[in-house]
């Protein structure tokens, strides 16, 4: 009997430390990609100062007078970023109130999924759908728009990114005690206000973390922008002309033959870098945020 | 007008543009697919699905294609599925409150929203370069395993987490150990939910492209990975191989990306039929998830 007690004892303690070693290869995952970026980064940084890597206003690497400053990249990321914010924010938020505080139930629970689906279309399937349907459509109000252009990359990525706002914040809303509304309509306030002036202040914390979170995916978005936003590095604020995001470079280079140890080849490592950071950046602001209101109001 | 009366009128016209914003995400999706089905149905055909690609569009088919995808999915399942719900039980049933346990925690809701393109990237240092397994199929299942397996592993822990207490107590109090307890009792009440997880995490795998141009999958690929099956006049007659493993590979979403960027016209069909057939598995994995979660809302 305490040799099968023994036995079992054994087993349990060799699973239990199976498991774990398969929970700490995220750690892995995450130790390989920092130290894959880093190196290579190190390399390209040994040639090309970090100040003029920042505050360049030219990114040729792949020409004959190559110039590696990421300011041209950084702007087309912005920008395609900023037009979809514009279109995922006010839709997003706008949908979230609506179907926390009007819906009902049965409503919410089948639009919900629906919703959820356009985050499930394959990026390249909105790439496609940006380049030869919005694109051709815009050009018949807009004559000056270029074939590739930033806004309808952006404008696609924004309808994309909809549903992630839109369930983040309602669950943050969803999460706000009924007390609260309650007094807010016991004191004379309609739905509108009580949604307004109660339940999204209140739940404001989890809501910047949508959106936060919705930045950080317009950032790290890369096949819709690959498509439709087109491949040169441009440095404008203009959204009718083509841009370079930082992810649709990353994407051109690894699409070339550019030869293994090359500076050429590590811009896609230093790119990955400054994508990593930036994102890396926001999603922890997001996670944070999240927390916060989870530790209010459970 | 009175003032309570203006009230009203802007809390209906609220309610109306909510609805307008609801149905704006979902129009859009119905306009895309209306679109490229439209553009893309006349090229669906017997020989779409059994052509290599080809420099003539009206030839071009996705064989290779839609056999990559499914090289790719199967073993990106195989490495991730049970390396994801291993994790999961382990921070859900076992890990103690602790330093390690929260990092590990911290650090996986951060790989959730790390960008696709960046596990390209990995994949490119580590499995293509490092591992040198150049740009075969175990290279892009790898690389996409990693890619969900957060996904995997945050629904294995909601899924174990909205299983009640008391059965694992009642379990215990039987003499259960632990892992009895997790393998033979939580784990298959929790079997339905998971399921619902991993076909989301293997339908935003088939739809990936970044990561898998980082590492290099080629877009014009005239020949298949070889056979995990053949069958030949030698005994034992039906042989098993997995050499097609450490074959180049295409995928369906990369075969798309290659036609569209293409400039001659006839490639918009070709890649439109190929994105009918893409978004049909992918809206085919979700309604499966959708139903699969519906019929699974169990109240304890």
């Amino acid at each position: 009997m305490a040799k099968r007690n023994a036995l079992f004892k054994f087993k349990e303690n060799v699973i239990e430390r199976l498991l774990q070693l398969c929970s700490l290869l995220s750690v892995f995952t995450t130790a390989a990609i920092v130290y894959i970026l880093f190196s290579e980064s190190w390399a390209f940084f040994q040639e090309v100062p970090l100040v003029e890597f920042l505050t360049g206003t030219d990114w040729t690497p792949l020409f004959m007078i190559k110039k590696y400053g990421i300011l041209p990249l950084l702007s087309g990321t912005l920008l395609t970023t900023v037009i979809a914010l514009a279109v995922a924010v006010p839709a997003g938020l706008i949908s979230a109130v609506y179907l926390s505080e009007y819906a009902s139930s049965r409503v919410r629970d089948s639009v919900k999924p629906c919703m959820e689906v356009l985050a499930a279309v394959p990026t390249v399937v909105y790439g496609y759908f940006a380049l030869l349907f919005i694109t051709p459509l815009l050009k018949k109000f807009i004559p000056d728009l270029s074939g590739f252009n930033a806004l309808s990359a952006g404008l696609i990525m924004g309808v994309m990114i909809i549903p992630l706002v839109s369930s983040l914040s309602e669950d943050a809303m969803h999460a706000v005690p009924h007390g609260l509304r309650e007094g807010s309509c016991a004191l004379g306030a309609n739905r509108l206000q009580t949604s307004f002036r109660i339940v999204f202040p209140a739940a404001l914390s989890g809501i910047s973390a949508a959106v936060i979170l919705a930045v950080s995916r317009a950032i790290g978005e890369t096949m819709i922008v690959a498509i439709a936003a087109g491949q040169q590095p441009n440095l404008t604020a203009n959204p009718l002309e083509p841009v370079e995001t930082i992810t649709t470079y990353i994407v051109q280079v690894s699409l070339g033959d550019t030869p293994h140890g090359t500076l050429e080849y590590q811009t896609i490592f230093v790119c990955g870098l400054t994508l990593f950071v930036l994102t890396f950046l926001l999603n922890v602001a997001s996670f944070r945020l999240r927390q916060r209101f989870q530790e209010i109001y459970e | 007008m009175s003032k309570g009366k203006q009230r009203q009128q802007w809390d209906n016209i609220f309610q109306f543009l909510g609805i307008g914003c609801v149905v704006f995400g979902l129009l859009i999706l119905a306009v895309l697919v209306i679109d490229v089905c439209m553009d893309g149905l006349g090229r669906i055909s017997r020989d779409f699905f059994f052509n290599y690609p080809s420099r003539k569009p009206e030839q071009a088919g996705i064989l290779s294609a839609w056999v990559g995808t499914l090289w790719i999915m199967v073993t990106t399942g195989l490495i991730a599925v049970p390396l994801g719900i291993a994790s999961g039980i382990y921070l859900e049933e076992y890990a103690r409150k602790n330093r390690l346990s929260n990092f590990i925690e911290i650090n996986i809701a951060n790989l959730a929203g790390v960008p696709s393109v960046i596990y390209g990237i990995l994949g490119l240092g580590l499995f293509v370069r490092a591992m040198h397994l150049d740009r075969s199929v175990l290279a892009g299942a790898l690389t996409l395993a990693l890619l969900i397996l957060p996904v995997i592993i945050l629904t294995t822990r909601e899924a174990l987490k909205a299983v009640p207490f008391s059965i694992r107590e009642a379990a215990f109090a039987l003499g259960a150990t632990k892992w009895q307890t997790v393998s033979q009792q939580v784990l298959p009440a929790a079997f339905g939910n998971i399921l619902t997880g991993i076909i989301l995490a293997m339908s935003r795998a088939v739809g990936e492209t970044a990561p898998l141009i980082m590492i290099g999958a080629l877009t014009y690929i005239p020949f298949l990975p070889q056979s995990p099956v053949s069958v030949s006049a030698d005994f034992p007659f039906v042989h098993f191989s997995i050499a097609g493993l450490f074959d180049y590979f295409t995928v369906l979403p990369i075969q798309i990306f290659n036609w569209v960027s293409r400039p001659q016209h006839g490639f918009a069909f070709a890649a439109a039929a190929g994105i009918v057939v893409l978004l049909a598995i992918t809206l085919l994995m979700n309604s499966l998830a959708i139903y699969l979660r519906h019929k699974n809302q169990k109240r304890w």
